[in-house]
Order: structure tokens, then C-alpha cells, then sequence
């Protein structure tokens, strides 16, 4: 599963066990993605974190 | 309840916590969906979409969606892990003082003022060093340590202009000087399951700021304590931090009601998704009682 960096463009190989929703980081330019698909593969910029974020 | 059941996960994003409950839920066999916090809707005269779930598993990284999430499930009397109230008292540090000195149980000294004015009189009077926390928010974002005078006029002054009516709320403890690390204890309903001590050379233990985790006995006061906290709060699943203090011993400095526990897991070696998945369908089945 390969994609590239919205940001960067980058060329990014999912782990096997990649989950949508999953944050992951760019090792090309390190911002934040979310995977919003796997097949295909999709990477969007991860939202920025917010005030009220947190456990 | 008969034959399967059915659980929701609402979530901002797949954290490997996610992704160990989805796994924890799969390899029970319960039936679940995924709910992203950022694409539900609510009807409020239309609960028939949400009671498919026999309980809603909240596990928003965003307080506020997650809160409010749970505020209208539980008024339709859908079971939640954990509740409204408890997230309501747990999202907000003053809320969590508040019960906390309700039931009767240590916890740092805790001054509050709605005004600069009034917060620098209160930190003159409490004594140099004190440290100002946000009620709402984690991960240890915007905890100030304040060591004199003109450190607290300049954080007051930027808290004044920060523009959030939450910052207005200045919540003011005595700085602990703890032993260089504090204690993470995870409490599933009436039982303290496990503990971490969190190491930093940082006065912010908290792991999400690098802090570093090893394991910490259950002796039966902290036991009793932790659990007695939980239970301050609302019960449930939850993550109670302590503090040691040197004279006056633990103290609870908050209480986490959607826990991480990517350090706490593999530190202890115990199966924290698993117990809040077990837990989770226990208030599905109706065996223990939420709301």
C-alpha cells in the first residue's frame, strides 16, 4: 500500500496492519497524516490539536 | 439481553489504544462499530440509529465532542464507559477538586480565582513556587510553574489576552516537590488492576511530555485510595494520577476518564485494553449499573 505525502510528496508505505483513522508521520518531512483510506491508499494532513484534546 | 452484543467506539482518531480495543473487542467476538467523532449526529428525537449499542464505548480525544456525546446518550439511557457526569467531572480540573474535597480525599492545595487581580493576590499569599493549570485540558499543555512575582504577572497578563473565557478560571496549586516522578494507578470499577510510577527530570511527569514508566506495587492504601477517587468521580474506567508528597504522602492530582495507556501497557505487561473491553460489556449486559 503506497501512497505519497500531501505535504511533501514523499513516498510512504503503509504497515501491514495500517488502520483508517491512524495517524501516522511522514519520515520524509515529518507532519502529522491521518490514513483516510487503504485501498487505495490516501493520506490526508492529521487535524491540529486542539485546546480542548487530551485523555 | 439476548444473544450478541453490540458496542460503539466513539473515537477522534485510531491511536494504538484504538487499535488494541478494536482487537481486544474482536478476539471476544462482540459485534462493534467504529463511531468518528467527527462525522455522528445526533436527532434528539430520534434515538432509534443509537440503541442498536447495548453500551457506547468514549474514547474522543476531543473533551468537548466526547462530553457532549455522552450527555445525550445517557439522557436517552444508553449506557456509556464512562458517563456524562464522570467526563464532566474529569474533563475539568476544578469540577475534579471539587469532588475530590467533597469526598474527603488528599489532593494537592488548591486555590481558585476568576479574576488576575484576585490570582496574583491568592498566589501572594500561598508562597512562591505555585503552578497555574488550565480546568480543561492534558497532557500537561500550558501547566505553568511559577517561581516569583514578575513570572506571574507575565503568565497572568498572557492568560488575560489568551481569549478563551476558560482561561479566566485561574486554578492555582502549591507545587509538590515530588520524588522526580509520580504514580499512574488504572481503576476498573472497584479494584485498583495496576499502577505505573512515571520518571521525569521534567516537574511534568506526564508521559505525553516524555516521561517514563515503571512499575509500581499496590500497596493497599493506594489501593483504597485510587479506588476511592474513582468512585469520587462517578466510577468506572479510569486512570488515577498521584502525587507523593514528602510529608503529607499521596495526594490525587487528577483523574483521567478516556486514559492512554500506551506506557502503562507494556510497562505492567496487563491487558488494559482487554479490561475496559470486559468492562465495557459488563455494563452492556446490564451487570453493572451506569446510569
Amino acid at each position: 500500500m503506497k501512497t505519497t505525502c500531501p505535504e511533501c510528496e514523499a513516498e510512504i508505505t503503509l504497515a501491514a496492519n495500517a488502520e483508517v483513522n491512524e495517524i501516522i508521520v511522514c519520515p520524509d518531512c515529518g507532519v502529522d497524516l491521518e490514513i483516510t483510506s487503504l485501498d487505495p491508499a490516501t493520506l490526508e494532513l492529521a487535524p491540529m490539536e486542539e485546546e480542548d484534546w487530551g485523555e | 439481553m439476548n444473544g450478541r452484543l453490540r458496542i460503539g467506539v466513539l473515537f477522534s482518531r485510531v491511536r494504538v489504544e484504538e487499535k488494541w480495543i478494536f482487537a481486544a473487542l474482536e478476539s471476544r467476538g462482540i459485534d462493534y462499530d467504529r463511531l468518528d467523532d467527527r462525522k455522528i449526529q445526533f436527532n434528539l428525537d430520534d434515538p432509534s440509529p443509537w440503541r442498536q449499542y447495548d453500551a457506547i464505548l468514549e474514547r474522543s480525544i476531543s473533551y468537548t465532542a466526547g462530553l457532549n456525546a455522552l450527555r445525550i446518550l445517557n439522557a436517552w439511557g444508553i449506557p456509556t464507559v464512562n458517563t456524562a457526569r464522570v467526563s464532566e467531572t474529569c474533563g475539568d480540573k476544578l469540577a475534579t477538586s471539587a469532588a475530590l474535597a467533597s469526598a474527603g480525599l488528599p489532593q494537592p492545595e488548591t486555590h481558585i480565582a476568576f479574576s488576575p487581580e484576585a490570582a496574583i493576590e491568592t498566589i501572594e499569599r500561598m508562597g512562591y513556587p505555585v503552578v497555574l493549570k488550565p480546568v480543561v485540558g492534558s497532557w500537561g499543555r500550558l501547566l505553568a510553574k511559577i517561581n516569583d512575582r514578575d513570572a506571574a504577572e507575565a503568565v497572568l497578563e498572557h492568560k488575560d489576552m489568551l481569549g478563551s473565557v476558560q482561561h479566566s478560571v485561574y486554578y492555582i496549586q502549591e507545587y509538590i516537590r515530588k520524588p522526580g516522578r509520580d504514580i499512574r494507578a488504572f481503576v476498573a470499577g472497584d479494584r485498583t488492576v495496576t499502577a505505573i510510577y512515571r520518571r521525569s527530570e521534567h516537574w511534568i511527569t506526564n508521559t505525553a511530555r516524555g516521561g517514563e514508566g515503571e512499575m509500581c506495587p499496590i500497596t493497599p492504601e493506594l489501593d483504597e485510595l485510587c479506588v476511592r477517587a474513582a468512585q469520587a468521580v462517578g466510577g468506572g474506567v479510569l486512570a488515577v494520577d498521584v502525587l507523593e508528597h514528602p510529608d503529607r504522602g499521596y495526594l490525587i492530582n487528577e483523574i483521567n476518564h478516556t486514559m492512554e495507556f500506551h506506557s502503562l501497557m507494556p510497562t505492567t505487561g496487563v491487558d488494559i485494553p482487554g479490561m475496559i473491553v470486559d468492562y465495557t460489556a459488563e455494563v452492556a449486559r446490564g451487570k453493572v449499573s451506569v446510569l
